[in-house]
Formats: structure tokens, C-alpha cells, sequence
């Protein structure tokens, strides 16, 4: 078979398992949309912004464990890109993102529409190539997809110039099966020696605790995890990232920990004896002050990448290796060998976290007259069950939806923990919709971070997206005015908007439904009926408290077990 | 500490700005860097000369390994090992006593005079990074016209060997 690079491009797309390439036309790319408009294997959907593109890929990517694929054009297209490549670079999601680029003859000649896409991106993925040959291409695309979504996943960015696409050259193809790279080959199995000596310090430990991270989400081992901390008998924490992947109804389970973590989860972190670290990276917003992390503790790290290990802290055993494979052998040996789990000591223990737990930090104002954004979250979870995929966009609404939805499943959770970016939740949703076309996908968002990528309901409409937006609107950026409150003596610079949209009649214009709730007893209704609504896309605009603030929290710089909590009349 | 990092990478387009790239943005120090082919064109060897805390080099060499187009390196500071800098020194050598002196010291250290004009000689030296330090040392500043070194290259002793 003889093939053009563009149509190499997809029917490469199409023998690697792809079903769906999220994208935006331009000249660089012409030849390549001009390969996908005559087939039908490969799906495209058309975003309305190269961002949406990027993150609607990577809610895809992280809702199925699949790599999502973009598809821009040169310069802006880009330069669009680029915030959800770093997006799902800090997050670690497995993505392929094909940028096109000026033919190579004009490369470095400040061409129209001509940017260094390899050196812009470069800081921001995890491999990228520039294709300089048709007779690479294949092997380019082959090797990006496996470094995508092999080792620690992460985005891939191939830049492929537009004279390689021609329709008029065409090269025999045939489908690479695997590749061989000398220069990387990720470690799977743990090392047996650490294993050991791990599983040694676990049998010793009086106070264990689980803290467990996006790792587990993205290695799959979240049966693994359970088993493991069933076992065990342990407290388990997840950080924002690891959300689903133990079971939140779970008694063991102890909530997410950091900055806005439980009580008892940060406490049992500061006084555990032997910590397990499984999948986590000991980010600045789980840690506070390194200096006062875990201070009585033994500290074990599972990892695939090595370099997260001791990076922030100084751990006592590292295990390198896929998370599943390591916590199998660790379940293995634990089950077997002596001793088992000291239950008198668990019990003392739990006793403790009890205690903690009974401080029931999450409280707040139930009997407010205005609709607390706690409650919306709360209702969405009885209203669907807990049976929804949940994207959220950044700030307070996404540390709401964080303490207050309860996670049983992993991948159902899904926001932009690392990089943070505002409007990744409304093109995510669509991601994650067109992966599971019959599953209930909320968006969980505010007034001012879904004014970011609002142009994605266009898109939404076009494809018959019937998400559920949840539009936590207290007409502020929150968690900003939340920092000018507590450390800028309430000084509100710049973080409250007077011109807001009447998002129904935006939802509206759109072609979709619009709600505006203003009081709590309209809420669980509103929901209902949204739910309900199986086929619409529905934009719930609920008018919030302004005042609310996300509690507990401890400030940047200070230890676990200095939080501050929320005080009730 | 100082330590000499040696690395073999795909002789690819992009490879050495991966690495400087990598420097920059985790605020790494690079004292000095050399990279050239090998005798396997694929491949380029790269020397990498840095300093930092234990627990900061442990890094280093992690990232390090963690680029794609790494394909295997060593901290070759950490046994044994041999370690040279090329330097090229031009010096003004417009007397008898100028030339003389310089004729001297070239040879106290070793180094070559590989050109001569009229008023100028250019001596080649290799040796420690030390070892250039200290014939610029003794020399008059003021004679010095222009001065290129290559940076550390290195390699183990014995036995080890950097190699796929």
C-alpha cells in the first residue's frame, strides 16, 4: 500500500487503536484534514479553540487510560496548545499532540504562521520530534505514542512540516507493530531486595498510613491499592489526583490530605510512624513546609519515575516500578510471612483518627439562607448517585467538589491538579463524553474560570454533548478573593467581576438549556430535573454564597498539623 | 561538591538543548559543557561539568536519565578518573624577553606553540582544569590576548567504561 504522509498520519491513527482526534484546521494541516474528511475510521471532532482541543483530548485520555490525540496547525495553533500540553505534562496524562508546521524548506525563515513548536513545547512534554523525512514518519508516530503512554505517561508533541503530507508523495506503508528505543526503556517490576525491606518496615509499623496519588489512577492499580490497604488495616489518605482510586465511602478511607485536606487526614499524615507513599510525588500543596513533613515517620515510595523519588523529601526506601506490579508482590509477601497486622496497635490508632474524624472538619452553615456551593456538591452526589464523571475547572469549586463528591471509582475524577489551568473543565467534559457516550459527565465549575474556554458549548452543541454544568457562581474569582480575605487584609484587587453574562441566556444562544437557582431548597429540583434531561446539554448557573471560603487550610509554609478550621456560630 | 557528569545521548537534532534546556529550568549550575560525535555517529558523548549538594546531583543524574534522548550516563567523579581541558592562549610576544619567557613556561607546562607571528605566539595546553588555571597564573596578564578553552572533557580509570 502505497500512501501519502497525510494519509499515512491517519491510517497510522487509525491501526494504532485511535478513535478520535480532537482538533482545529489551518493551513499547515490542510493536507492532513483533507486525508480525514475521505475516511471514516478515525472520528474528529472540531473544538472551537486549539485549548479545547488539547484538553478535550486529555479528559478523554484520563477518563479511558487511552492516549488522547490532538490535531493543530502551525504558529497559533500551536501557541494554543500549549497551556494543555502543560497541562496534562504536569499531570502526567498519556497524549499525542501533532502540531503542524511550515514546509521545511521556509523552517527558520520567520515564515506566516512559522513558530519553533519543538523548542516552545520542549519544557512542557515529555519527548517531542520534529519529522524531518516521510520515511520517518511512521517510526515518529510509533515511538510517540509509546513514550505517551509507557513509564510515567505524559504528553508527546510531533511537529510534521507540511511538505511531508503532499498528496502527490506517496510511500509504501505498512503498520509498525512495536518499537525498539535503545535510549528508553521503563522499569516495571520493583526491585525485589527494596520489596522486602519495605514489606520488613510495614510488619513494624504501630501507625501506618496510605498516602496514595494520581499514580494509582494512571497505572490502574486501584484494586491492587484496596487489597493492600484492606490487609493492612491502615488509614488511607489520596492527594487531588489520586481522588477514586480508594473507594471514599470506605471506613479506611481518611479523605484527601494537603492544603485543603481533612483533619484527619494531615493529622494521621503528621503522626504516623511508617508512611506509604504510592503514586504520589510530595507536591508543595500535599506537603506544607517540608521541614515539619511526617516527622516521626519512616517513609516508603513507590514510584515509575525515579526522579520523584527524594525530590522533595528524603524517603527511607524507594521502590521503582509500575505501581500495580510492586503493590501485587508487596500484597504477596505481606499475606504470607509473619507477623500479620498488630491489631491491638491498629486499634489504639484508629481509635486516635476517630477522635480526629469527630472534629468533622467540613462542617458548615446548613441553615444559610444562600445556597452554599458544599451543598450543590453534596446534591449532586445523592441526585446521581455518586454515578458521574465529575471534571472541574480550578479554584474553590474544584477543592469543593474534591472534599465534598465521594470518589468510589477512579477515573471518574478529573481536573487539572498540577498546572491549575482555569477552563480545563468544559473541553474536558466533552473529552470524557465522547469516550462514554451514555455516562453522566458534570462539570463542576465557576463564573469565572468556564468564562475561559465558553466557546466549547458551540462545540458541545455540535456534537450533542449532553453534559451537565454546575456553575458554582458567587460572582468572584474565589479562591483569590479567599487569599486577599486571610492575607491581604481583604483587600478584593481585581478578583471580583461586575459584568458577568446571564449565563442562561448564554447557555440559550448556544442551543442549550439554561438554569439560574437562587435558593437551597430550589437545588435538589434543579439538579433533578437537569439529570433528567438525557439528550441537553444543561447549564446549571447556581447564584452562591460570596462569602464562603474553603476550609480546613493550612497556609503555604506551615506543617500538617497547623490547620486552620472553620468556626460556626 | 563538583562533579563530572558523562553521558551518551542520540546524536539528534535538539538533543544538547534537552539537556541545557533541563539546566535552566531547574536552576542547575553548569560550570561547563563539551559534546561531540563518537565513534559510533549515532551517538554523541557529552561532558558535563556541575555542582551542588548530594541530594541536588541525585537529581541531576535523574533527570537526566529521564530524557528520552539519554541513552546511558555516569557521575564519573564519583571513582577514579582521568580528566583533561584544551585550552588555546594567544599571548603577545613582541620581545626577545616576551618570547623567551613564554617559550619557558610553555614548556614547564607541558603545552605547545603552535603559531608564530611577529608579535604574537598561541600555545596549546591540556591538562586539569587546575593545571590551565595556574599556567594563566603565571603568566603577565597584560600579554594575554585572547584565551579558548574546550571545558572539562573526561573518563574513567581501569576497566569501566561508558558504553551501550
Amino acid at each position: 500500500m502505497k500512501l501519502s504522509g497525510a494519509e499515512i498520519i491517519v491510517q497510522f491513527l487509525k491501526d494504532e487503536g485511535v478513535e478520535h482526534v480532537f482538533g482545529y484546521p489551518g493551513g499547515a494541516v490542510l493536507h492532513i484534514y483533507d486525508a480525514i474528511f475521505q475516511q471514516d475510521a478515525v472520528r474528529h471532532i472540531l473544538v472551537r479553540h486549539e485549548q479545547g482541543a488539547v484538553h478535550a483530548a486529555d479528559g478523554y485520555a484520563r477518563a479511558t487510560g487511552k492516549p488522547g490525540v490532538a490535531l493543530v496547525t502551525s504558529g497559533p495553533g500551536a501557541t494554543n496548545a500549549v497551556t494543555g500540553i502543560a497541562t496534562a505534562y504536569m499531570d502526567s496524562i498519556p497524549m499525542v499532540v501533532l502540531t503542524g508546521q511550515v514546509i521545511s524548506p521556509y523552517i527558520g525563515s520567520d515564515a506566516f504562521q512559522e513558530v519553533d513548536a519543538v523548542g516552545i513545547t520542549r519544557p512542557c512534554v515529555k519527548h517531542n520530534f520534529l519529522v524531518k523525512s516521510l520515511k520517518d514518519l511512521q517510526s515518529t508516530l510509533k515511538k510517540a505514542f509509546y513514550i505517551a503512554t509507557t513509564g510515567r505517561p505524559g504528553p508527546v508533541v510531533v511537529d510534521i512540516p507540511k511538505d511531508l503530507t503532499d498528496p502527490n508523495i506517496k510511500i509504501p506503508y505498512k503498520y509498525l507493530e512495536t518499537i525498539e528505543m535503545r535510549s528508553y526503556q521503563p522499569t516495571v517490576k520493583g526491585h525485589p531486595g527494596q520489596i522486602s525491606k519495605a514489606v520488613d518496615l510495614i510488619r513494624t509499623a504501630k501507625r501506618p498510613m496510605i498516602y496514595s496519588g494520581g499514580g494509582v489512577v494512571l497505572g490502574d492499580a486501584s484494586e491492587q491499592l484496596i487489597e493492600f490497604t484492606r490487609h493492612l488495616g491502615s488509614p488511607v489518605t489520596n492527594t487531588l489526583m489520586g481522588l477514586g482510586a480508594y473507594p471514599a465511602t470506605d471506613p479506611l478511607f481518611v479523605g484527601m490530605l494537603g492544603m485543603h485536606g481533612t483533619y484527619e487526614a494531615n493529622m494521621a499524615m503528621h503522626e504516623c510512624d511508617v508512611l506509604i507513599a504510592i503514586g504520589a510525588r510530595f507536591d508543595d500543596r500535599v506537603t506544607g513546609d517540608v521541614k515539619k513533613f511526617c516527622p516521626g515517620a519512616k517513609i516508603i515510595h513507590l514510584d515509575i519515575d525515579p526522579s520523584s523519588i527524594s525530590k522533595n523529601v528524603k524517603v527511607d526506601i524507594p521502590i521503582v516500578g509500575d505501581i500495580k506490579h510492586v503493590l501485587t508482590d508487596m500484597i504477596q509477601q505481606l499475606k504470607t510471612g509473619e507477623p500479620q497486622p498488630d491489631e491491638k496497635a491498629l486499634q489504639k490508632w484508629w481509635k486516635q483518627i476517630e477522635q480526629w474524624r469527630g472534629k468533622n472538619c467540613l462542617r458548615y452553615d446548613r441553615n444559610s439562607a444562600l445556597i452554599k456551593p458544599q451543598f450543590v456538591i453534596e446534591k449532586l452526589w445523592e441526585v446521581t448517585g455518586g454515578d458521574t464523571f465529575v471534571t472541574s475547572d480550578v479554584g474553590q469549586h474544584q477543592m469543593f467538589a474534591a472534599q465534598f463528591f465521594k470518589f468510589d471509582k477512579p477515573r471518574r475524577w478529573i481536573n487539572s491538579g498540577g498546572l491549575g489551568t482555569m477552563g480545563f473543565g468544559l473541553p474536558a467534559a466533552m473529552g470524557v463524553q465522547i469516550a462514554h457516550p451514555s455516562e453522566t459527565v458534570s462539570c463542576v465549575t465557576g463564573e469565572a474560570s468556564i468564562q475561559m474556554c465558553i466557546q466549547e458549548l458551540s462545540t458541545a452543541l455540535q456534537y450533542m454533548l449532553p453534559l451537565k454544568i454546575i456553575n458554582l457562581n458567587n460572582r468572584y474569582m474565589g479562591m483569590v478573593r479567599q487569599w486577599q480575605e486571610f492575607f491581604y487584609d481583604k483587600r478584593y484587587s481585581h478578583s471580583y467581576m461586575e459584568t458577568l453574562p446571564d449565563f442562561v441566556k448564554l447557555a440559550e444562544s448556544y442551543g442549550h438549556v439554561g438554569m439560574r437557582i437562587e435558593k437551597p431548597e430550589d437545588v435538589d429540583g434543579a439538579l433533578r430535573e437537569a439529570m433528567a434531561l438525557k439528550d441537553r446539554l444543561v447549564f446549571m448557573d447556581f447564584i452562591t454564597d460570596q462569602t464562603e471560603n474553603v476550609y480546613p487550610m493550612i497556609a503555604a509554609g506551615k506543617g500538617h498539623n497547623e490547620m486552620h478550621e472553620r468556626e460556626l456560630a | 561538591m563538583r562533579h563530572i557528569i558523562s553521558i551518551l545521548m542520540e546524536n539528534e537534532a535538539g538533543a544538547l538543548s534537552r539537556v541545557a534546556g533541563l539546566f535552566s529550568a531547574r536552576g542547575y549550575n553548569i560550570e561547563s559543557l563539551t559534546v561531540a560525535p563518537t565513534e559510533d555517529a549515532s551517538l554523541s558523548r557529552m561532558t558535563i561539568v556541575t555542582t551542588g549538594t548530594e541530594a541536588i546531583i541525585e537529581q541531576i543524574t535523574k533527570q537526566l536519565n529521564k530524557l528520552i534522548d539519554v541513552v546511558k550516563l555516569a557521575d564519573i567523579s564519583e571513582g577514579g578518573h582521568i580528566e583533561r581541558e584544551l585550552m588555546l592562549i594567544k599571548l603577545r610576544a613582541s620581545s626577545n624577553t616576551l618570547r623567551e619567557e613564554i617559550k619557558r613556561m610553555a614548556d614547564i607546562f607541558n603545552g605547545r606553540i603552535l603559531d608564530v607571528t611577529e608579535g604574537t605566539y598561541t600555545v596549546e595546553l591540556t591538562g586539569s582544569g587546575e593545571k590551565l588555571d595556574a599556567f594563566i597564573g603565571s603568566l603577565d596578564h597584560s600579554t594575554i590576548l585572547e584565551t579558548v578553552r574546550s571545558g572539562a572533557t573526561g573518563i574513567s580509570r581501569g576497566e569501566r567504561a561508558l558504553q551501550i
